[in-house]
């Protein structure tokens, strides 16, 4: 009996890991020399391991840079062997474009070479890093099977940067965190948004601040002008060639800001919140209903505040 | 191995069997199934006679991603000669999260609180009769808010702002009758090593000649910076508030229609 049930286990986690073990990476190509591997329009769950992010790189004429990791050291892992499959260069930089797990959590596979954020960034890494990487171990499961915090080990700025060759430009933003980096990439004028910005995909907020975040993306809308931005990779969601998702992204966080501050002056409570339908426009959005549902729950209690009077 | 897993079911089946049958007719079947039931009727309702009742209404949601600050609604209006209204948390480290006694005010309550854990969240009303009719939701959630400190003990602000309370009535359209207000308060539950509990501990909220419309007794599960939403029902003009911690610092405030 004992020996029928420990074949039994060994069979179903064979079988557990066998059907979590691949991400099927394959790098969409978006201009010369610039990739993307682009994850699903999803929550985290067990199917899909945590591929639901974009991530990317730029190869160089002396290296890769690597624009965020994943949310496993095994997506990190497979990202580096399908880096290898496009170019036998070395990694010559790694960049967390911010402190959310899906972005920084495959640092381990990178561990020999230079990781890089903004400094706020780093520190976010450095102190939620390890309770995000337990999150994510109860939300997918065995995918993340050795994973362990890999926090950035240099300092970006904003301003022009030189790595493997290539010519970048760092954006430090902010607005779905309190430090957000995009990256341009002048050769092919690409653009890669981090979540900063999202293409037909919900937003997340969990540190978000939308008065900042619309502010910035004003600003990235002006950028994409200016440098004639031929491409654009979102943090989740398709890429584009032009403009739109910035439009798209703000549209969300407008309806989102003017949804909860109506709801509070009304005087509804955060259950009535909740039971709000979303517009039309919204519903068939990937995961609009439970990204809403999340919002309320980050932002709704600071609407809540500014509808109150004081009394003392 | 299925065989295995029938014989035992098909015994689990007969030990039910033979259990004294006074138990299956004399204790009402928790709708929510928690094994934690027997120990809170025992525990929090004293063994006084209770009925599960749909009309008693909780809503919470399924699933609720901070755990600091889970909505609560408890809607008991459906019922006559309502006396007190005590919530808990059948899996809480502190299972009380507050009582609320509608004097003058039709029995209606909203709020945020912490859960440490997935958990059924329950109201029991005490109707005149000295019956206790129980109603309650499931809440997933993935845990921990009662022992993380509050934003208010890692940083001084609170001490500026203790006990500051914000208000704002309704008094026409869908919501009208309806009162909100919050408190600044830290709330601190006492579960985390070196914070004391300090928190809220009782609100009284009158009419404008100081006859009670409502009283609560809060707990520390009850979230930071407590938000309560309340109706007046028929009560016109001024209200006032007045609240006091388990530290003995108070508030007194006059609430304008």
């Amino acid at each position: 009996m004992r020996r029928l049930l420990s074949t039994l286990i060994a069979c179903l986690s064979c079988q557990a890991w066998a059907a979590g073990s691949d991400y099927q990476l394959t790098p969409l190509p978006i201009a010369e020399g610039v990739y993307s591997f682009i994850g699903e329009q999803a929550d985290f769950t067990p199917s899909n391991g945590g591929n639901i992010v974009n991530t990317g790189f730029i190869v160089g004429t002396e290296g890769v840079v690597v624009i965020d990791t994943g949310p496993s050291r095994r997506y990190g892992e497979q990202m580096r062997a399908a880096i290898a499959r496009i170019t036998p260069k070395p990694i010559a930089l790694v960049i967390n474009t911010h402190h959310h797990p899906d972005h920084f959590l495959g640092n381990q596979a990178f561990a020999d070479a230079p990781i890089g954020a903004l400094a706020e960034t780093g520190k976010g890494i450095a102190s939620e890093g390890d309770a995000f990487a337990e999150n994510l171990f109860r939300l997918t499961g065995d995918w993340m099977s050795g994973t362990e915090l890999k926090a950035p080990d240099q300092t970006l700025q904003a301003g022009p940067l030189k790595a493997g060759g290539r010519s970048l430009i760092l954006l430090a933003l902010k607005g779905h965190t309190d430090a957000d980096l995009a990256v341009f990439d002048e050769d092919s004028a690409t653009l890669f948004a981090g979540d900063l910005v999202f293409n037909l995909r919900a937003p997340t907020t969990p540190h978000a601040n939308l008065t900042h975040w619309k502010d910035t993306l004003q600003a990235l809308d002006a950028f994409m002008k200016d440098h004639r931005v031929r491409a654009l990779v979102p943090g989740h969601g398709p890429i584009a060639r032009d403009a739109r998702p910035i439009a798209w992204t703000r549209d969300w966080l407008t309806w989102l800001d003017r949804s909860l501050r109506e709801s509070a002056a009304e005087g509804l409570d955060m259950n009535e919140t909740l039971a709000r339908p979303l517009p039309e426009a919204y519903r068939d959005i990937p995961v609009s209903g439970a990204e809403y549902r999340r919002s309320v729950g980050h932002l709704f209690p600071a609407a809540e505040t500014h509808s109150l009077q004081h009394n003392n | 191995m299925i065989k295995l897993a029938s014989t035992l079911a098909c015994a689990i089946l007969l030990t039910t069997a033979v259990t004294p049958p006074v138990l299956a007719t004399e204790r009402p079947t928790d709708p929510l199934d928690s094994p934690r039931w027997s120990d809170m009727e025992k525990g929090m309702l004293s063994g006084a006679p209770y009925v599960f009742d749909t009309r008693v209404r909780v809503d919470a949601p399924g699933t609720a991603e901070n755990p600091l600050n889970v909505p609560i609604t408890i809607d008991a209006t459906a019922l006559a000669d309502v006396k007190e209204i005590l919530v808990f948390a059948d899996f809480n480290p502190i299972l009380e999260i507050l009582r609320f006694y509608p004097d003058a005010a039709p029995a209606y309550i909203g709020f945020r609180a912490k859960l440490q854990q997935s958990t059924p969240v329950r109201a029991a009303v005490r109707t005149g009769d000295g019956v206790w009719h129980v109603g309650g939701t499931l809440v997933n959630t993935v845990g921990g808010g009662c022992t993380a400190p509050s934003m208010g003990s890692t940083s001084s602000e609170w001490q500026k702002r203790l006990n500051e309370v914000t208000t704002r009535t309704w008094n026409e359209g869908p919501m009208s009758g309806r009162l909100r207000m919050r408190i600044i308060h830290p709330m601190d539950t006492g579960l985390i090593a070196g914070i004391p509990p300090f928190h809220l501990e009782s609100v009284v909220l009158s009419d404008e000649a100081g006859h009670p419309l409502a009283r609560l007794e809060v707990s520390q599960p009850v979230s930071e910076n407590p938000v309560f939403t309340l109706s007046r029902g028929s009560t016109t003009g001024a209200l006032q508030a007045h609240g006091r911690d388990n530290n003995g610092n108070t508030f007194n405030v006059r609430i304008p229609q």
